[in-house]
């Protein structure tokens, strides 16, 4: 078959970009909601939990080499510094040291548009400074404080309304502060000057830190003119244009591999710098080496969701939204972007009138990564806080409020037809299951005399309709089994078990005769696994490629039994021959060692048509109100997504999000002392990530309705959609209960008690 | 079985134990923690070093039957006594029913933070074989898990134990 190219926009992120899909003969019709599927949609265990529960699943910091090499880096203790001269000398003594890198000797290799690893100026505290090279990495951890370095230090600033202010120290040649995104809709000053009511505030949230259980981290092995790298990462792919970028040698010599990954959420996205370094300590030391950050430089130079302030206005004319406004301030860190939080406000409601800005602010602090739906976190947090307000002033329920703003099935973005939306049905189950008939305007009395207790909601959009290019083949052995390659990644998800029931589904063998093996660039691309967009990006092409695979062994049958290949079909891994079944191990030892290789590339989505998926979180819970705690008592989490592949893994993903949510709203604050900028709580005691103690009940629902416009297996994606809603609807229960607003998050027990005392 | 000495070092010196139900002898400073005695000497990568200060638990291993975080053990502290780690749990090619439920349940995501969590089951369902909902959470309650799969840990362990006892 021939290949077609493709051209087609994507989403990723709240971004639109063309992509180019390489695509062969005809895509395959969706299986709709009256599909007769006996794997897909079902209930399976993962594939690989044998691994996970042994020990057995090797992650990248399990790889222990012959010979290996550890590294630690010296890290910038000053938020802005010229690094003027460095003597390693007293490093290189200490026995078991084999090299130290660092501004004056490292071989130049451009990094992230920079053309150093080793930056002459280092801007946050945690910029890298210099690398050693060591037996042990104790030794290397020695060595690092004997690195002599004079350094003169700058002005800075590390905060992020500091940086916007005037007077603030410009760390950037064009000012702190720049626009990063725009819209408008509607005529927005008209709009506000003839409503009859109009709220306005400011919203604010925290830096949050990733805490990826599995640090950041790197081993190379440069044999021969092959650089192998093993690193945790969210794209074997993007660690391999990294490498290539930095050290100038071609695809060939270049293989990336991440088997097991403990967790990335968004931070893992490509090559860091201590990839680099491993890789050029590798080349120049003929060993492999191991880069892995320790926690304490993982939460300072391995990216973080911004902390934002966030102004909306929002005004009511006849019991509508009539108008809304919503600027954004995001601190960038030394990152080179910023999300857009007020991506929900574009387009989650149906407001006629639209105005929204964002700007990125530059400071002192390490850089930004994506991190769990960047932007829609933050951004709902203050959106759907301003929607709740407004409905009080106006004496509405804030969730008959919502449902006049969320019935319409056209995009209010591109006026595009929604392919689907089921937001109004997440509303009714997410009311029923809560009891939201309980809420009052004014709160209940809580459990005891001094608890108070609230419901609280909030809405959720995000894309998720993945997108190409994404290829896969399937290999079927002589003997009926089946293995699935893709270089595509598990970041925890679940990608080998989902991916394995749609080839087992259409193959028509059973789960456990395919294997998955995944994470290698010597394998077909598949994109990013981030913006959840794994599922809905991969499954069509491995469906596609098994139904390759078994266009194929039909043929192969057909000449076999000697009948006509329509006469077959293949069923619980045998071939059907009127009536009569053989096993496909059969059938193909005939032939040998003969491998069938069946190729799926996934086509572009339908341009005519908006994907989006959609949710809604409600909340019960109550406060202390001589405390100042919070107890969530209850979440009940709707999600419109498409078709569910797995339900048992689509639920654990649901709850994953939700607790992740909580820490973001309840406890999670990295916590910067402006005189040093260094960041006093990057460790897992000082920064409050959730325990199994903070945890309440949670009920998961789907819609699970195929989508079978966005794609042939009808699947949306869900990685992020289950931490967009719930800060907003646990700040929106907490204004319930106490009858006063805590507008940043976290809303810890001080903010609370703040707020109460304010109140009198 | 030999008492720890109290006093040793400063350098390297030869410490025994029982892993899995092997005797191993280790050639180790003074300052080397079980962990990396675990991952880098013994060839044991199941435990996970996450913190390296004993707030995370992705490194607790069984010592004696008592589950501790292997990161705040030194090795030259374990001479004598009896380890366990997630690599020695399922025997025969049989998983533990910790093992079993945890795959069943779906009680992990990234899968990082697991050697722990079952290693923390296990060890309650020795001392209590029926336990509470909240006695597991009491025994994980010093293992984090950043994916959230608190909800189908506590299930698990409930599940095991529910196993355990119709046996």
């Amino acid at each position: 078959m021939s290949i077609r190219v493709v051209k087609t926009q994507s989403e990723f992120e709240g971004e639109i970009s063309e992509e180019i899909a390489l695509v062969q003969g005809k895509d395959l019709k969706a299986w709709g909601a009256a599909a007769d599927l006996s794997i897909v949609g079902k209930r399976h265990p993962r594939i690989d939990g044998i691994a996970r529960v042994t020990g057995r699943a090797m992650y990248t910091q399990d790889l222990y080499l012959p010979g290996m090499l550890h590294v630690r880096l010296l890290r910038s203790p000053y938020p802005r510094a010229q690094v003027q001269r460095i003597d390693a000398s007293r490093a290189l003594a200490l026995p078991g040291v084999r090299a130290v890198l660092h501004r004056f000797n490292a071989p130049k290799a451009p990094f992230r548009g920079e053309d150093t690893i080793f930056r002459e100026e280092v801007r946050f505290v945690g910029d890298e400074v210099a690398a050693v090279a060591a037996d042990r990495e104790e030794t290397a951890a020695e060595a690092v404080r004997l690195i002599d370095v004079d350094y003169e230090v700058l002005p800075f600033v590390v905060d992020l309304e500091e940086a916007m202010d005037e007077g603030a120290p410009r760390i950037e040649a064009n000012g702190n502060v720049s626009e990063s995104g725009k819209y408008e809709r509607g005529d927005v000053t008209r709009a506000f000057a003839s409503a009859n009511t109009v709220v306005e505030q400011t919203y604010r949230t925290s830096t949050q830190l990733h805490n990826s259980l599995e640090t950041h981290g790197a081993v190379a092995t440069w044999d021969g003119d092959e650089l192998v790298v093993h690193e945790s990462t969210q794209h074997v792919f993007g660690v391999r244009a990294g490498l290539q970028n930095a050290l100038k040698i071609p695809f060939s010599s270049i293989r990336v591999i991440c088997d097991y990954m403990g967790g990335g959420f968004g931070s893992k996205g490509g090559a860091g710098k201590y990839t680099i370094i491993a890789a050029l300590f590798a080349r120049q030391l003929g060993a492999p080496v191991r880069c892995i950050l320790t926690r304490d430089e993982e939460n300072v130079a391995a990216g973080n969701r911004s902390a934002t302030v966030q102004k909306i206005r929002i005004a009511a004319a006849r019991k509508r939204i009539v108008a809304i406004e919503h600027l954004s301030w995001s601190n960038s860190g030394q990152g080179k972007w910023v999300a857009n939080p007020p991506g929900p406000t574009n387009g989650l409601y149906d407001i006629p009138n639209v105005r929204t800005r964002s700007y990125r602010v530059v400071t002192n602090m390490g850089f930004l990564a994506s991190f769990r739906a960047p932007g829609y976190v933050e951004g709902t947090f203050a959106l759907d806080q301003s929607i709740d307000e407004l409905a009080l002033r106006i004496g509405l329920d804030p969730l008959e409020l919502r449902r006049k703003h969320a019935g319409r099935m056209t995009d209010p973005q591109t006026g595009k037809r929604y392919s689907l939306k089921r937001l109004a049905q997440c509303y009714d189950i997410g009311a029923t299951e809560i009891g939201w008939q309980h809420r009052r305007p004014e709160g209940l009395r809580g459990s005891a005399p001094h608890r108070r207790r609230g419901y609280g909601m909030a809405s959720q959009l995000w894309g998720g309709s993945g997108l190409p290019p994404a290829y896969a083949t399937v290999h079927l052995n002589p003997d009926g089994t089946v293995v699935v390659r893709s270089g595509t990644q598990d970041i925890g998800t679940g990608t080998r078990t989902v991916l394995a029931q749609v080839v087992a589904e259409e193959l028509g063998v059973t789960l456990k005769d395919v294997r998955v093996e995944i994470g290698d660039t010597n394998d077909q691309y598949a994109p990013i696994s981030a913006g959840s967009l794994t599922v809905a990006s991969l499954t069509p092409a491995v469906r596609l490629a098994a139904a390759d695979a078994r266009s194929q062994l039909l043929d192969v049958a057909a000449g076999l039994l000697e009948v006509r290949a329509s006469e077959l079909r293949v069923q619980g891994g045998s071939v059907i021959s009127h009536g009569r079944r053989t096993p496909l191990g059969e059938i193909l030892k005939q032939v040998d060692n003969y491998t069938v290789v069946g190729k799926g590339s996934r086509f572009p989505n339908p341009e005519d048509v908006s994907l989006k998926t959609f949710g809604a979180h409600f909340v019960q819970l109550e406060v202390d109100v001589r405390t100042g705690e919070v107890f969530v008592e209850h979440v009940v989490a709707v999600h419109d997504i498409g078709r569910v592949v797995n339900p048992l893994l689509a639920a654990s993903q649901v709850e994953g999000g939700v607790i992740q949510g909580l820490g973001f709203v309840l406890s999670e604050e990295r916590v910067v002392d402006r005189p040093t900028g260094r960041v006093v709580n990057g460790n897992l005691e000082g920064y409050k990530v959730p325990t199994v103690r903070d945890v309440p009940k949670i009920t998961v629902r789907f819609i699970d309705d195929p989508d079978t416009k966005a794609n042939n297996v009808g699947a949306k994606g869900l990685g992020e959609p289950p931490i967009i809603p719930l800060p907003a609807a646990v700040a929106n229960a907490v204004a319930n209960a106490i009858g006063v607003r805590v507008r940043t998050a976290p809303i810890t027990r001080a903010r609370v008690l703040e707020a109460l005392a304010l109140r009198r | 079985m030999a008492k720890a000495p109290d006093f040793v070092g400063p350098g390297a010196l030869d410490v025994s134990f029982t892993v899995n139900g092997d005797g191993v002898r280790v050639h180790v400073p003074p300052h080397r923690t079980l962990l990396d005695t675990l991952r880098e000497t013994l060839g044991l990568t199941g435990a996970k070093r996450v913190c390296d200060e004993g707030n995370c638990g992705a490194c607790t291993v069984l010592v004696d039957g008592t589950p501790v975080y292997s990161c705040m053990t030194l090795a030259v502290a374990c001479a004598g006594q009896v380890i366990e780690t997630v690599e020695g749990l399922a025997s025969n090619g049989e998983l533990h029913p910790v093992q079993r439920a945890f795959i069943d349940h779906d009680a992990y995501q990234c899968g990082f933070c697991t050697p722990g969590q079952i290693m923390s089951c296990v060890a309650l369902l020795r001392r209590d074989p029926s336990p509470s909902a909240d006695d597991v959470m009491r025994a994980v309650s010093g293992n984090l898990c950043r994916c959230g799969a608190y909800p189908n840990i506590v299930n698990a362990a409930l599940g095991a134990a529910k196993k355990r006892t119709k046996r």
